[in-house]
């Protein structure tokens, strides 16, 4: 096995072991970018000079005999909607090709403390508005499980990097499903944490009630320590919970005996592929054995979840993706009359038509007049959502589901039927709607090859609970690894 | 035929907490351009806001200064539209739920102390937006950001002022206010108040008429113009058969005219909303009655208690208490008990303010103390100098360190109350005058001013004049 193949967890065994060091682990995984990024596109920017600056310093610290962090010397890839210092940070879109922040987002200051080296910049779905990273202005990544098949989105770049070996880690951003949708279509493990306990300082918003940033990995407990770093109250963001957090990755307990698992009949419906349906279903038989009960639960109002999802993540994004004007940074339109004309053609140019059809929904059901009917009603359903929730959790102590009702889609597949595209969502947005953690784990392969999600969400606050539980059942699957055909 | 006008007004007051609403940065004015921002408050991609808790608390001192009820829990909501002076695309302020609501603010309309109630819908939080430059060296707009997120209340007043001296007396008694409880700096020319006026006529007894409003009004003298023309001009229409149409309209105070600015169908669609990035401000009970007993004597119960206790007409009541450090320095001097209050408070409003004003300054800018200037007043009532030679001792110590005693000793200014001294002066200015001793003894006694002029010449003022009085009166009846 080589050095891009492995987990966190035993590269940082192999740098205190002084068997490695951190320059060879990045070396191995830009190696890797270099064979495998060409067919993949995971990376907007590969961050080379920065990496291996980073690497050395690592190297220095092991040579002082310093305390390591469990992150210290490992590639991580950062999705382009989180801002790098001095490092271009484009969301994917022509409105910031240019645009360098001259500020970390949290999470990165606390990545760089934890010694973690950021490999590149990932690519996504336009400002994350997508499920297949194919809104992207740059380029269109693939599924490195098959390269005629989207990573999922909108996190495809932060999926597809560690399901290729470009990276070990990535962090990604969830609105709707954005981390646990290609985490699920590449095979890796993703989780969206509470809303609340990760800073999204630093984060362009997409939809600021409900974005997360949240870690993928190729192992739960690679998740659970970059989940560790990254999350905690922060000053700058006022949205993030005050309280303390444990360590997770040292306290996976791997173990799920007498954990009532809730199963919600409306998530096995006639819209999930049977295939899934089964995969998830004997998912839930092998955690039985190993101890856990299952509980019918009903969650009645999920039909309702996806319009009331888009009603929210338009309405703020309208108002989010306003600054983009031309006025201060990014794109500006070259030939324009006045004021309004350079506003209109700034925007027209600069944005996708899926960002662009968003800012419309948004803007409309914020109008006056329709503001009652739209935007109120979608916020009583959320409330209605994240009660049937608390509801569910009185009788059990985590809920599974598929984490999406099919496996990857082809390229192009969707693209000209938005409708069809949002509902690749459908499992995964009423976690967002409620400010709830879940995890996608795979979960098996179906008969086309691809890899299929378990979702396991939980009540606000129990990550270690999800941690438990995935890492109990990734002992059973014989553990999770790189895609097939990137192998070394 | 008669018409009567109804004005609201919406005051926006710059506050002066030492950092800005949503940022760290300092709220400061006057700085290089762009030397001020960072990026949050110039809200570049991925920064968040976080609420400064003081600007809460001076909006709720304001609304107990104006009887408000205080909300224990509002939210903050984006007001969205494209400016380039708003670099976020959206302005975050309070649309429903307001910090305070429902107050009145009682407001002095006559010299006899009478006050009319004038109701204050609500108050709520905002941040500023930047500034558009305009420079002959650039053809296009050039943004200073420094003024973007520097905390703004906006005061909405009920439709309750039915003339612009109602209105100018509002402003002035919310900016009096404002100094007060010390929450603004209140300087007009740096914009730190402005306010939108709106105006609408109505025949007495008919229901209310359209109103107009008119935006960025920058000073009270402009606000008063404003109200006048926007009257007047609804007015002609009116009375050429023609409807007034709600309307936004751009005061030019330089050409005392207004201009159309948009009319409703125009009117922008702000799609408000809940601010996602940041929580529902929650003030605790005990918090609000805290900030409630930390309020000052207000301007207007002060104007009542200089009147009442201490027995000075409004016209003084109302310059004193007009600013606080004018009233406190009046109030120490008051403390001393070595003198009259009406004396204090003449030369406080008279020589004091003149020389203050002549060189635009501020009390706390000289070296005047209550007690040199209780002092000094002493020593006039007392008579050992002339009220003219106060007005020299007060020029010497308003700008020097020296006590009013030292001045009187170093310009020699004690008056001259020896009879035995100014006996000599009175005779020789009656040898010279035997003209007036005729007249005064024909009846016109009023001659004795001019005689005692001359003395007071002759005593080079250092005569004590009441003694001079005596004296040539005296002398005359000997003659």
């Amino acid at each position: 096995m080589e050095l891009f193949e492995m987990t966190a967890a035993s590269l940082s065994e192999k740098l205190r072991k002084k068997e490695c060091s951190a320059v060879e682990i990045t070396r191995s995984a830009l190696t890797q970018i270099e064979k495998k990024e060409e067919q993949i596109g995971s990376f907007v920017t590969v961050c080379e000079e920065r990496a291996l600056k980073k690497a050395e310093e690592v190297d220095k610290k092991i040579a002082a005999g310093e305390q390591l962090s469990p992150l210290a010397g490992i590639p991580v890839g950062v999705k382009d909607n989180i801002c790098t210092e001095g490092t271009l940070t484009t969301c994917s879109s022509k409105m910031l090709y240019n645009f360098v922040p001259p500020y970390n987002a949290t999470v990165v200051d606390k990545l760089e403390n934890a010694d973690a080296v950021i490999i590149g910049k990932c690519n996504m779905d336009e400002f994350a508005m997508g499920s297949s990273c194919e809104t992207s202005y740059f380029k269109k990544t693939k599924n490195p499980w098959n390269p005629d098949y989207v990573p999922g989105g909108s996190s495809g770049g932060s999926a597809s990097c560690v399901s290729a070996g470009e990276a070990v880690l990535a962090l990604g951003s969830d609105t709707g499903g954005s981390i646990r949708l290609p985490a699920s279509y590449c095979g890796v493990v993703g989780l969206k944490p509470t809303y609340g306990s990760v800073s999204r300082y630093g984060l362009v918003a997409f939809a600021s009630s409900l974005d997360q940033i949240g870690p993928l990995g190729r192992s739960v407990e690679d998740v659970a320590n970059l989940y560790a770093v990254i999350c905690g109250r922060d000053p700058m963001d006022a949205t993030s919970a005050v309280r303390e957090y444990g360590a997770f990755g040292s306290q996976i307990s791997r173990s799920v005996k007498g954990l009532r698992i809730g199963i919600p009949k409306e998530y096995f419906g006639d819209g999930v592929d049977p295939e899934i349906k089964s995969a998830v279903m004997n998912s839930i038989d092998m955690l039985v054995k190993e101890g856990a009960e299952t509980v019918s639960v009903s969650l009645p109002s999920t039909d309702y979840a996806l319009s009331a999802y888009y009603i929210i993540s338009s309405a703020e994004a309208s108002s989010n993706l306003a600054r983009f004007d031309g006025v201060k940074y990014g794109y500006r339109a070259e030939g324009y009359a006045n004021l309004t004309d350079m506003y209109e053609k700034t925007r027209s140019e600069g944005f996708g038509d899926e960002v662009k059809r968003r800012i419309m929904l948004g803007t409309f059901v914020l109008s006056s007049g329709f503001y009652d009917a739209y935007y109120k009603r979608a916020k009583q359903m959320q409330q209605k959502i994240a009660q049937e929730y608390a509801e569910a959790f009185s009788q059990c102590d985590l809920i599974l589901t598929p984490t999406s009702p099919s496996t990857a889609f082809q390229i192009g597949e969707r693209t000209d039927d938005p409708l069809k595209m949002y509902a690749a969502d459908i499992c995964t947005v009423t976690v967002n709607i409620a400010g709830l953690p879940a995890i996608s784990v795979p979960c098996g392969t179906a008969s086309n090859g691809l890899p299929i999600g378990l979702q396991m969400i939980g009540p606000k606050f129990s990550e270690q609970l999800l941690f438990n539980a995935a890492g109990c059942f990734e002992n059973l699957c014989g553990g999770f690894g790189v895609a097939p055909a990137m192998r070394g | 035929m008669n018409y009567e006008m109804t004005i609201g007004l919406e005051v926006h007051a710059e506050l002066n907490t030492a950092t800005k609403i949503y940022c760290g940065c300092k709220n400061a004015f006057g700085a290089e351009v762009n030397s001020n921002c960072c990026p949050i408050c110039t809200g570049m991609p991925g920064t968040l806001p976080t609420l400064n808790e003081k600007v809460v608390e001076y909006a709720v001192k304001m609304g107990h200064a104006l009887n408000c009820k205080i909300n224990p829990v509002s939210k903050q909501d984006r007001k969205n539209y494209f400016y380039p002076d708003l670099p976020k695309a959206y302005q975050i302020s309070q649309f429903d739920i307001p910090l305070c609501e429902n107050g009145y603010l009682d407001v002095m309309v006559d010299e006899k102390g009478n006050t009319k109630r004038i109701g204050v819908t609500r108050i709520h939080i905002e941040e500023d937006a930047g500034k558009l430059l305009h420079d002959e060296s650039f053809a296009g707009s050039l943004v200073d950001f420094n003024r973007c997120g520097v905390p703004l209340i906006e005061i909405v007043s009920e439709p309750d002022m039915h003339s612009s001296a109602e209105a100018k007396a509002y402003l002035e008694t919310i900016k009096s206010i404002l100094q007060y409880i010390d929450i603004s700096d209140c300087k007009m020319q740096e914009g730190s108040i402005r306010c939108d006026i709106n105006v609408s006529v109505c025949r007495p007894g008919e229901p209310m008429g359209t109103r107009c409003e008119m935006k960025n009004v920058n000073t009270f003298s402009g606000a008063v113009r404003a109200i006048e023309y926007e009257a007047k001009r609804q007015i002609e229409v009116l009375e050429a058969g023609g409807v007034i149409h709600q309307e936004t309209r751009r005061w030019d105070d330089a050409k005392g005219q207004n201009f159309l600015l948009r009319s409703k169908e125009d009117s922008h669609d702000y799609r408000y909303f809940p601010e996602p990035d940041l929580l529902t401000i929650v003030i605790d009970e005990e918090k609000i009655w805290r900030l409630k007993d930390e309020l000052p004597e207000l301007p207007n119960q002060k104007l009542k208690r200089y009147m009442e206790s201490y027995g000075l007409p409004h016209f003084d009541a109302n310059l004193l208490t007009e600013n606080p450090d004018k009233a406190a320095f009046f109030e120490s001097c008051v403390d001393k008990n070595n003198c009259k209050t009406k004396n204090i408070s003449n030369w406080l409003l008279g020589d004091v303010s003149r020389i203050l004003n002549e060189k635009n300054l501020s009390l706390a800018d000289t070296a005047l103390t209550p007690e040199k200037l209780t002092d000094m007043i002493a020593l006039i009532e007392k008579g050992t100098i002339s009220v003219t030679a106060g007005k020299t001792v007060l020029e010497e110590i308003i700008f020097s360190e020296k006590t009013p005693e030292q001045v009187v000793k170093e310009k020699g200014l004690a008056q001259i109350s020896d009879t035995g001294a100014l006996a000599a002066i009175v005779q020789s200015v009656l040898e010279a005058n035997p003209k007036s001793i005729a007249d005064y003894k024909g009846g016109k006694t009023n001659v004795i001013g001019f005689l005692i002029g001359q003395c007071m010449r002759q005593s080079k003022g250092q005569g004590n004049p009441a003694v001079l009085k005596e004296l040539i009166e005296k002398q005359i009846e000997n003659c």
